[in-house]
Parts: structure tokens; C-alpha cells; sequence
């Protein structure tokens, strides 16, 4: 799930780390603002924690054994905005240390797991927490946290013109359903012991406004995920859009570079030009929902 | 000369109601080291807790002839330098030199001036050596120096010490000794270790149940309490 | 958890180590970008990289051979792809993908062997990354080996009880996070006590950065310079062509 530098193409990865940046941006001196620099310490034990989780195995039969991922874990226990910072924390260290994960694809791993993720792993629990589906929601939010990221990488990939012949998406379907149903059990069976030896770790989300927001968002969400992944695999139905829409020129012209005589090898490919575009395209449909979301629940606060 | 730390009927609860200090009296002089004794729980810790301002109970604190108040706890704290029973939570930076700078740049010194003053600090409990290293890589009694010399780096007036010599072995108990010998400052030392107590303090007291039950010579608690 | 080499490597001195890490973090990124920015990488081009890095490893008097194997943790992902894309028949497109991955982990790998992370961090704030988001990374990696010492010894302990199952089992890894995730925020508090203790009032305090000097500017020329001539090499006849028209 981590995307390795050199496996994404330009329009990608420039994209995502231009909505990562300023986002991991906003959040943290949001944060900061709010006095919650004396969290730091919380926030980095906690990461180191994730890191320390991920040595311990849990068995799931014939010899292999599954370990915690955590975004929907932090997003329970510390909150979304505190879990996305705690899980960017992570990202960069483990792209700086220890190779796994890019660093010029950060913003893209940073979007896909800090964001995607821990939004996907605690919105279930916002909305289902009160109640007889509790533990349906926290299953929930481990198996969406990965699915969505997992989908959001394949895509991406997708996008930059690595080529997957249909078994290949089947099998890696495949394994990111096996990884999500394992961490939605996992992060289960440890938010239940977390429960038993201190209830008060675990938040108590804001009922205020809750339902219909929390509804929407992750309406966007998985929408985001499976029309970025349809987009990405059959570009011809956006392309249209997107040509009408004056995008794909745009974005040919985003990238057109001063050297008269040379184009990037690559934006002769069609099949690039029209998956870039309608990444693009679904990436700012995503983000109106999101907005609009927020939108109607400072509404309904009001 | 009045005392550097007068407490009076000092008493603190948990959260959740129970009682950790049913009034507690204690007085610190000058030059003086003082040993608490008790069994787990029975408050020692809550009580020097109390000493720079960590927790606020009722009663009265003094230090330095200065009531314990939300408003001069930047002052009490320079002047009590407490030293931590898990070494690992007090040296939180990631190298050595860094985090003894953390207290002396937390007063105001510039950078310069608090690395002086660090490097001085590690002189003193001769940890100089392993001032750029990071913190994991060094021994329980490694540590438990460099965080001493953590809170020497802010000139305080009286050191307390929670349980010092856990985890350290008799070689590392002896380097703390000959170093605690060596400093100035009053000392207030939490410890189940009679032995060290004995080569280290003038006078000792007894906590039980949140309560000092008993004052005198270490020789002369360590018998009645069969410590 | 077997990064202890690279800190070790970090404590090592050479023209490299004593650069300021602002400017090899530019210098990084640089590459990076110089990298990932081609489609497909020229064979002549990825040849004159890599001769760049190697440069750059004897410069900073590194064990080549531990850099290239540690650099090979990206290996694994790109030849999976790098076969997936040969089976669809663009075997070039697949070693293009394959090169630029495992050139950029090198490159990245040439920064954390050559700077400590503080150092990293610090360079990062002078560039105005969000301090919170420093400080957390800071304190993740302070406290990275003390919890994963922490559950390897639950690992161990849980191990010599022996397990009645697979269920079994399973509870007890959950049990033993549980206990870990306690510890941990029970950790946390203790810190900030002693964050107290020591006068913090809200604020974080930061050292000085180290002084920029002329040999900092001079590797950043070069460092920085060469990728980029590199990479815009094959483009030198059209520019010329354009220029004279």
C-alpha cells in the first residue's frame, strides 16, 4: 500500500502532493492553534505504538498471521485530526527510514492512508458508535480504513499508466479484501481490550449534526475511491466530459514545458492523457462533496 | 535560616475520590537529605508531586519561603529540580545534549549560552562523552545521570529523586552515591533502598496510607518499620 | 526494527556528513524530482544518475554495498510490477519503472545515512513545515525502539505460555496491544510531567541551525546542478535548434 517513488507519473504525484501538503498544513497549525502543542508527545508515543503494534502477529490460520495497520485504531482513540497527523507522522518515517514508501509520492501515500483512511476508519464509528451496531462500526472502520486506501494506490497506479491486465487487479482485489476484513477484525478485538482496561480512551464522538454529515462524507468518500478506480480503468466515458469540461487541455498545458521541441515521452500516450484527466476531474467531484458536507453541518450547527 | 520546603496539612484525592495525602506536614532545611520511606501506594510519589507544582492539593506548600500558587510555578520549578523515577519519559529529546538544554532554554537563556550551561551540567555528573548520542543507546545508570544533570543545568536549590536507584546495579548505584554526595543542593530522595538511604540522608520519614507516621534516623525507622 | 546501522552510519564524518542538511534535503529533492518527472528514463541518463549517487556514496565515505542493499527494500514492489508490466507486453516501460524506484530509494538513502534525523527535522522547519507535525514525528522516533523493545519482550512472554489455539491466540495478541496502547498513553502523561517539571510553558524551544557556509553553497551547485543537467541532457540539440531559429 506504501508507493514507492518512481511508479507514478507526474500530473499524479504533483496533484497529490499539492492537496497533501497544504491540507497536513491546515491540520496541524490548526492544531498548534488550539494549544495542543503539549499533545505532541501523546501524538508521537502514539505512532511509535502503531509502529510496535505492527511486531505482534495475529494468527488467522494455516500459517499465516495478519498485524495491525491502525488509522481506524488512532481515529477512535485520539480523534480524525489527531489520527491523520499521528498517521502522517508515521509515513514520514517510514518513508525517510525505512524505505518504505516514496518521499516525492508522500503527498500520495499521505492522502490515500492520513486522510482517505482515517476518514473511511472513523466514520463508521462517528455515526454507529451509540448503539446495538457498535461493534459493526468499529469492524467497519478497520475494513473501509484499508480498502479505501488500498484502492485509492491501485488507482493511482492505474492513472500513471502502469498497465494491469485484469487477473492482476482480480488477485490484488482479492488480497486488499483479505487485508481489510482482517484489520476490521483486528482493530475490533483491540478496541475491545482497550475498552475493558480503560473506557476512557476511547472518544465519544459529537452526536451534534452527526448523522447526515457523517452519511454524506462517507458517501464521498467511497464514491471518490470507486470512480477514481472506474475512471482510471475506462477513461473513455470522462474523456468526453473532461474535453468538454476544457481539462485535459489544461492539464496538457499544466505540464508543457519551455523546451520548444521535447514533451515529457510519456502525454503522447492517450491512455495517460484521458486517465490523468479523469483523475483529476473525480479528485475535485470528491472534494465538492466533501466541502459541500462540511458545509451543511456548520449549517446544521448553526 | 527558614526552611527551603515547609508543607502543612497538605491533602490530595484522585479523581475518583480516594484519598492519596490525609494531611501531610514536612519541613526541608538547608544541606539536609531527607529519605521517604512507605510501601507502594502509600503516597510518596503524590507528595513530591506536590513539591514543584504538578499537582495542587489543599493545605500549604512552601518553597523557598514562597507559597505554591498557579502563578510562579516557572520560578518553583527551577528552584526544585525533580528527577524522575523512569528516565526514559525524562529524557524525551533525541539527543543527550538537547534535552539537558531543555530546562536551561525553557528559562529564557539563548541557545548558546543554555548549550554551555548543559555542557557544564554533564561535566558535573561526567556524562560529557555521550553528549551528541541518543538517549536508547544508554545504560539504565546512564540515564539516570543525564537526568540529573538535566535539572542541575537550571541551578536548582533542592533536587528530589523518585526511586533513584531502580534498575541500576551496584556499580551504578555506587556512581550515584559518590555523585549525590558531591552536590550541594538539599535533597529529598523516595526510595525502598535502606542501604542507599542510610549513605545519603540525615534524616527520614515514614508514609503510610497518605500520612507520615514516623521522623527520625533511617537506622531508627528501618527497625521499627522492619524496612 | 534494524535501523541502528543507519544512525551508525550518520555518526560517521566526510565532506557529506558536514554539510548543512537544508541543503542536502534540496538537493534531494532535486533528484527526486529530476527522476520522477521522466516517463521513461533514457538508458544513458539513468547510467549517468547512478554514477552521480555512486559519486556521491564515496564522497560520504559510505559502505556502498550496505547503502545498495538497504536501498533494495523498494525492490521487492518494483520487480513485482516491473514483471507485471513486462507480462503486458511494455518490458521497457517495466525496467524504466524498476530503475527510477530504486535510484530514488538510493538517493534517499544517501540522505538519512549523511544526516541525522533531528538534523532532517530541523531543515524541515527552516523550509516551514508545521511545527506540530515535527515535533510528533520527533517523539515517534524517540520512542520508536523503547516500544517495540517494549513488544517484542510481550511477544516473548506470550510465547513461553503457549498457545491453546488459534483463538486463543488472537485474543491474546489484542490483550497484549491493549496493554501496550495503556503503557503507551500512560508514557505520554509521564513525559509531560516531566516537560513540566523543567519549565515547558506551551512552546517548544529550538536550537540554533548550523551556520551556512560557502562549501554548503557549493555542494548545493553541484549536488543539485548535476541531476538536473543530467536529465535535460537529451533536450540540449532541440534547445539549441529552438535558440537558433
Amino acid at each position: 500500500m506504501h508507493i514507492p517513488d518512481g511508479f507514478l507519473a507526474t500530473p499524479v504525484w504533483a496533484a497529490l502532493d499539492a492537496v497533501s501538503i497544504p491540507a497536513v498544513g491546515y491540520l496541524a497549525r490548526r492544531a498548534q492553534r488550539d494549544l495542543e502543542e503539549s499533545r505532541a508527545p501523546l501524538l508521537g508515543v502514539m505512532g511509535a505504538f502503531v509502529f510496535a503494534a505492527q511486531m505482534i502477529n495475529f494468527p488467522v490460520g494455516i500459517g499465516t498471521s495478519g498485524h495491525l495497520v491502525g488509522s481506524a485504531l488512532l481515529a477512535s482513540t485520539l480523534g480524525p485530526s489527531a489520527a491523520a497527523v499521528v498517521m502522517t507522522a508515521i509515513l514520514a518515517v517510514q518513508a525517510f527510514i525505512f524505505q518504505d514508501g516514496g518521499i516525492l509520492v508522500l503527498g500520495a501515500n499521505v492522502f490515500n492512508m492520513a486522510f482517505a483512511g482515517v476518514l473511511a476508519g472513523y466514520l463508521p464509528f462517528h455515526y454507529w458508535s451509540a448503539g446495538r451496531w457498535r461493534r459493526f462500526a468499529v469492524f467497519l472502520g478497520g475494513f473501509l480504513s484499508v480498502l479505501v486506501a488500498a484502492l485509492l494506490a491501485l488507482a493511482q497506479l492505474l492513472a500513471s499508466g502502469v498497465p494491469m491486465p485484469p487477473a492482476i487487479l482480480a488477485v490484488s482485489a482479492g488480497l486488499f479484501l483479505v487485508t481489510a476484513l482482517l484489520e476490521g477484525a483486528i482493530t475490533l478485538a483491540v478496541f475491545q481490550a482497550i475498552e475493558r482496561i480503560h473506557p476512557g480512551w476511547i472518544r465519544k464522538p459529537s452526536p451534534a449534526g452527526g448523522r447526515v454529515t457523517a452519511s454524506l462524507a462517507l458517501a464521498a468518500v467511497m464514491l471518490g475511491t470507486l470512480g477514481v478506480l472506474f475512471a482510471s480503468s475506462f477513461p473513455d466515458g470522462l474523456e468526453n466530459m473532461a474535453g468538454r469540461l476544457g481539462i485535459a487541455g489544461q492539464a496538457r498545458n499544466l505540464f508543457e514545458t519551455p523546451l520548444v521541441d521535447y514533451e515529457f515521452r510519456f502525454f503522447q500516450s492517450e491512455w495517460l492523457r484521458k486517465g490523468s484527466a479523469g483523475l483529476i476531474g473525480l479528485t475535485v467531484v470528491y472534494l465538492v462533496c466533501a466541502a459541500m458536507a462540511r458545509g451543511l453541518a456548520r449549517r446544521k450547527r448553526a | 535560616m527558614a526552611p527551603l520546603i515547609e508543607v502543612s496539612g497538605l491533602r490530595f484525592r484522585y479523581e475518583d475520590g480516594a484519598v492519596a495525602l490525609a494531611g501531610v506536614d514536612f519541613h526541608l532545611d538547608a544541606g539536609e537529605t531527607v529519605a521517604l520511606f512507605g510501601a507502594n501506594g502509600s503516597g510518596k510519589t503524590t507528595f513530591v508531586l506536590h513539591l514543584n507544582g504538578l499537582l495542587a492539593g489543599s493545605g500549604s506548600v512552601r518553597v523557598g519561603g514562597r507559597e505554591v500558587t498557579g502563578n510562579n510555578l516557572a520560578e518553583i520549578r527551577r528552584l526544585v529540580g525533580l528527577v524522575f523515577q523512569d528516565p526514559d519519559e525524562q529524557l524525551f529529546m533525541p539527543t543527550v545534549i538537547e534535552d539537558v538544554a531543555f530546562g536551561p532554554l525553557n528559562l529564557g537563556l539563548e541557545p548558546a549560552e543554555a548549550v554551555e550551561r548543559s555542557r557544564d551540567a554533564l561535566e558535573q555528573v561526567g556524562m560529557i562523552d555521550v553528549a551528541g548520542r541518543a538517549p536508547y543507546h544508554l545504560s539504565a545508570g546512564e540515564k539516570r545521570r543525564v537526568a540529573i544533570a538535566g535539572v542541575l543545568a537550571m541551578r536548582p536549590e533542592i533536587l528530589v529523586l523518585d526511586e533513584p536507584t531502580t534498575w541500576l546495579d551496584p556499580p551504578g548505584r555506587r556512581h550515584l552515591l559518590e555523585l549525590l554526595l558531591r552536590l550541594p543542593q538539599a535533597k529529598i530522595v523516595v526510595t525502598h533502598d535502606t542501604r542507599f538511604a542510610r549513605a545519603i540522608a540525615t534524616r527520614a520519614v515514614f508514609f503510610e496510607r497518605g500520612r507520615i507516621i514516623a521522623e527520625g534516623g533511617v537506622d531508627d525507622l528501618a527497625a521499627r518499620f522492619r524496612w | 526494527m534494524h535501523y541502528l546501522n543507519l544512525e551508525d552510519w550518520t555518526r560517521r564524518s566526510s565532506p557529506v556528513h558536514a554539510r548543512e542538511a537544508r541543503v542536502k534535503l534540496a538537493a534531494l529533492m532535486v533528484f527526486l524530482i529530476a527522476v520522477g518527472s521522466a516517463g521513461r528514463l533514457p538508458w544513458p541518463v539513468a547510467i549517468a544518475l547512478a554514477l552521480l549517487l555512486l559519486a556521491g556514496l564515496v564522497a560520504a565515505r559510505l559502505p556502498v554495498a550496505g547503502v545498495l542493499l538497504r536501498a533494495g527494500a523498494v525492490l521487492p514492489f518494483g520487480l513485482t510490477l516491473a514483471v507485471v508490466t513486462a507480462l503486458a507486453g511494455d518490458l521497457g516501460r517495466g525496467a524504466s519503472l524498476l530503475t527510477k524506484s530504486y535510484l530514488s530509494a538510493v538517493a534517499v538513502v544517501l540522505l538519512t545515512a549523511t544526516t541525522t534525523l533531528p538534523e532532517i527535522l530541523r531543515a524541515l522547519e527552516s523550509f516551514r513545515a508545521p511545527r506540530l507535525l515535527l515535533l510528533v514525528v520527533q517523539f515517534l522516533y524517540r520512542y520508536l525502539l523503547v516500544l517495540a523493545g517494549q513488544a517484542t519482550r510481550m511477544r516473548m512472554a506470550a510465547e513461553c505460555r503457549g498457545g491453546r489455539g488459534r483463538r486463543w491466540r488472537f485474543q491474546a495478541a489484542a490483550g497484549s496491544l491493549a496493554v501496550l496502547f495503556g503503557s503507551s498513553r500512560r508514557r505520554a502523561d509521564g513525559i509531560y510531567r516531566a516537560m513540566l517539571a523543567r519549565g515547558f510553558d506551551g512552546r517548544w524551544p529550538a536550537l540554533a541551525p548550523k551556520p551556512f557556509r560557502a562549501a554548503d553553497a557549493w555542494f548545493l551547485l553541484i549536488a543539485a546542478g548535476a541531476p538536473l543537467a543530467i536529465r535535460l541532457s537529451p533536450d540540449l540539440p532541440h534547445l539549441g535548434a529552438a535558440w537558433l531559429r
